[in-house]
């Protein structure tokens, strides 16, 4: 939308009122709390929000990889072109992951197993899924590391791990998720372990490839200047609920959400060269012990008394950008 | 278009110009090279399979080169590099380098020829039986380390329990109880897997809810195994079984690896448990493999090295064993040589013939130290902590 690319309206990915709950020491932490999303075709949504609020659970249940004895997906759907991949048995799910749905993890450094060659485990990725010969396999990875923007290819397959740099490995995780043509990477804060002049280049190199080959992207971060130069659609999220929803010039521009208008403030800019910078007071809620009402109001500037006692659904403010908050229910802000 | 991306899509890159690099082989190479007691033992133990290897050539057929079965009563109890009385002996019965060069034992047999029987002896039953225990510890401590956290329910405990002790009477010539067990479990498999197919009943009974509770996690099994196995003193359970069984090297071979695999097992799991969290598993899971190639891809690979180590220290363990139970009689049956019943017969006549008790206990000595210094320097170097004391 930003440079013109069309979004098909057609969703790819549906979640629906997921609830993803943990057992832990006799609590019962409320990770991720009935949370709606959808990514449609060659789109790339972000979803930005605190460390803890239940960003990394969300991505891991779409791929059915929450330990299920501590975790549980209680409730929900997960409809991935028609299929509900929360009934799915495990063969299943197999074939899907890597093969349609693949994932960028947050850690380059250790995502990679340190005893294969980068070839062998690129190659694997491609194996995995398909059919081919070796031959083909050779030409198929180079052409994959090149893709990827690594530098000398061929040599680069026989390395290991440990001899390339952060961004280099995060590149060949990149070219690992390509292997198969996924419709859908998921990628979770890929950058956040990077530089950023590394991070740029990978952004860039995200936003290349999504043109190139055409597929979304559902993009995790807490960085909203990295979400900024990529997304299409934002959802914020906070203590496992989405709190709100939009294009990136709604989030952007017209924050309606204390909590996005708070994650804005916060950023450092040079407008606000030898101010303080802004923090929203407190922190996250310990997911097992939620506070009652509104999630967010011990932290708002704006709460009023009935944000301790009930919590309204989603208000529309047309165009879809939605919000969910007390504050702006009782104003009549929203229609619905 | 920022310049990155304009990069990107002209795909232009150039082949830079390479550092030289080390690879791991050659990192390897470099470590093991300073260490001079490890490479010693290497040594001695590339010579103790070659001899081992030749000397099997050269003590078996139907007329082997070195005979160690050749009876030879007037020349017996000769001391090393003594010369053959060549008037008493038959042209055949003649050593042939010409001299006993370990000289010859209470019955006149070459000493040498017996040595070279039994270093193959010693080679196979170390590598047989660590490589037993280390299958088995590697099976077990997988399951335990990667699926510890499943747990079992009450009724297949229960069942198994039941298998094995119908099984049991069956054997043991209660032939009717046995089979009513056998008959009984059979009637129960049956039963729960028609009942899984027409699950449409709400209710669960009490005694069904027990039945189906979760009686002990994988991991908690698999550890109170090895540890009831640990508790055995296990040079007396080996004694045990092979008293049992018939004497054969195959059998000792089998009932060592059978009763050493504990280590192995506690070194692969803590592996397991750590590696399991690694970010590199998850992302193998993501990438659609199935457990069963995470385990023996992705995870074992990471977790050998220890175990490299202990199956290294473990040969020399298993050989000391050997040694240890031909020497009480219960090894290897008398007329094959090993380097334990040499030991043994020798001690009879250790003032009056002293090289029947040196040799064979100096070559195990020997062999044994090697493993030993071998596997400690691969432990070193494979050990990034231990190798900073260099």
């Amino acid at each position: 939308m930003i440079d013109g690319r069309t979004t098909n309206d057609r969703p790819l990915l549906c979640v629906e009122n997921l609830k993803v709950y943990f057992q832990s020491n006799g609590a019962r932490a409320h990770a991720v709390d009935g949370i709606s999303f959808e990514v449609r075709e060659k789109e790339t949504v972000c979803i930005v929000g605190e460390s803890g609020c239940g960003k990394t659970v969300s991505a891991l249940s779409i791929l059915g990889l929450i330990p299920t004895p501590p975790g549980e997906i209680v409730d929900g759907q997960i409809i991935f072109s028609g299929q509900n991949l929360i009934n799915l048995d495990e063969k299943t799910m197999q074939k899907i992951r890597g093969n349609h749905i693949s994932m960028v993890f947050q850690e380059p450094l250790t995502s990679l197993n340190p005893v294969f060659t980068i070839g062998d485990q690129i190659g694997e990725a491609v194996r995995t899924h398909r059919h081919i010969d070796t031959e083909t396999l050779y030409r198929y990875c180079v052409q994959l590391l090149n893709d990827v923007g690594i530098p000398s290819p061929k040599q680069r397959l026989n390395d290991y791990p440990h001899q390339l740099s952060g961004g280099q490995r995060q590149r060949v995780m990149i070219a690992m998720a390509l292997a198969c043509d996924p419709d859908l990477i998921i990628a979770d804060e890929p950058t956040t372990a990077l530089d950023v002049t590394v991070q740029a280049q990978i952004l860039a190199l995200f936003r290349s490839i999504q043109k190139k080959r055409s597929m979304s992207v559902l993009y995790i971060s807490h960085d909203l200047g990295v979400v900024s130069a990529i997304a299409d659609r934002i959802y914020v999220m906070y203590a496992g609920i989405i709190v709100e929803q939009g294009n990136t010039d709604q989030i952007f521009r017209a924050a309606r959400h204390p909590y996005t208008q708070g994650l804005l403030a916060s950023l450092p800019s040079l407008s606000k060269r030898g101010k303080r910078l802004y923090s929203i007071p407190g922190s996250v809620p310990n997911p097992a012990y939620r506070p009652e009402g509104c999630p967010f109001h011990p932290r708002c500037r704006h709460r009023i008394l009935s944000c301790q006692k009930e919590y309204p659904g989603m208000c529309d403010y047309g165009e879809g950008h939605l919000g969910r908050c007390p504050v702006l229910f009782e104003t009549g802000v929203c229609s619905k | 278009m920022n310049p990155v991306e304009k990069k990107l899509n002209n795909d232009f890159y150039i082949e830079s110009p390479l550092p030289p690099k080390r690879t791991r082989m050659q990192e390897f190479r470099r470590l093991f090279g300073q260490n001079r007691l490890a490479i010693l033992g290497l040594f001695i133990f590339i010579l103790f399979f070659c001899c081992a290897v030749t000397g099997l050539f050269l003590t078996s057929g139907s007329r082997p080169i070195f005979d160690p079965a050749m009876v030879r009563l007037q020349e017996k109890l000769r001391p090393p590099l003594a010369k053959p009385n060549l008037d008493s002996l038959q042209p055949q019965e003649v050593p042939v380098l010409g001299v006993y060069l370990m000289g010859t034992d209470d019955l006149g047999r070459d000493v040498f020829a017996r040595m070279l029987q039994g270093a193959w002896v010693s080679l196979t039953v170390g590598f047989v039986a660590v490589g037993i225990s280390v299958l088995i510890g590697i099976f077990m401590g997988g399951i335990a380390g990667y699926f510890g956290q499943h747990h079992i329910r009450t009724d297949h405990v229960l069942l198994t329990l039941a298998l094995i002790l119908g099984t049991g009477l069956v054997i043991a010539n209660f032939t009717f109880i046995g089979t009513v067990i056998l008959l009984l479990c059979l009637a129960y498999i049956f039963y729960s897997l028609s009942a899984r197919h027409g699950s449409t009943k709400k209710e669960t009974p009490a005694l069904k809810a027990m039945l189906h509770s979760n009686a002990v996690s994988v991991d908690t099994l698999i550890m109170r195994i090895v540890d009831i196995m640990l508790c055995f003193p296990s040079f007396f359970l080996i004694l045990t079984v092979v008293a049992l069984l018939p004497a054969s090297i195959y059998n000792i071979m089998i009932v060592i690896g059978l009763t050493s695999w504990m280590g192995t097992t506690r070194f692969v799991r803590a592996e397991f448990l750590s590696l399991r969290e690694q970010d590199f598993v998850a992302a193998a899971k993501a990438l659609g493999l199935s457990n069963f190639r995470i385990i023996f891809r992705h995870i074992m690979p990471n977790a050998i090295a220890p175990v490299l180590v202990s199956a290294t220290i473990g040969i020399a363990s298993a050989i000391l064993t050997e040694a240890g139970l031909s020497f009480l009689g219960f090894g290897v049956p008398p007329p094959h040589a090993t380097w334990g019943n040499i030991l043994s017969n020798g001690k009879n006549f250790i003032f009056d013939a002293p090289w029947l008790t040196f040799i064979p206990g100096i070559a195990i000595l020997i062999v044994v130290l090697s493993f030993n210094l071998f596997g400690e320097g691969l432990r070193d170097i494979m050990n990034p902590k231990l190798r900073e004391r260099h």
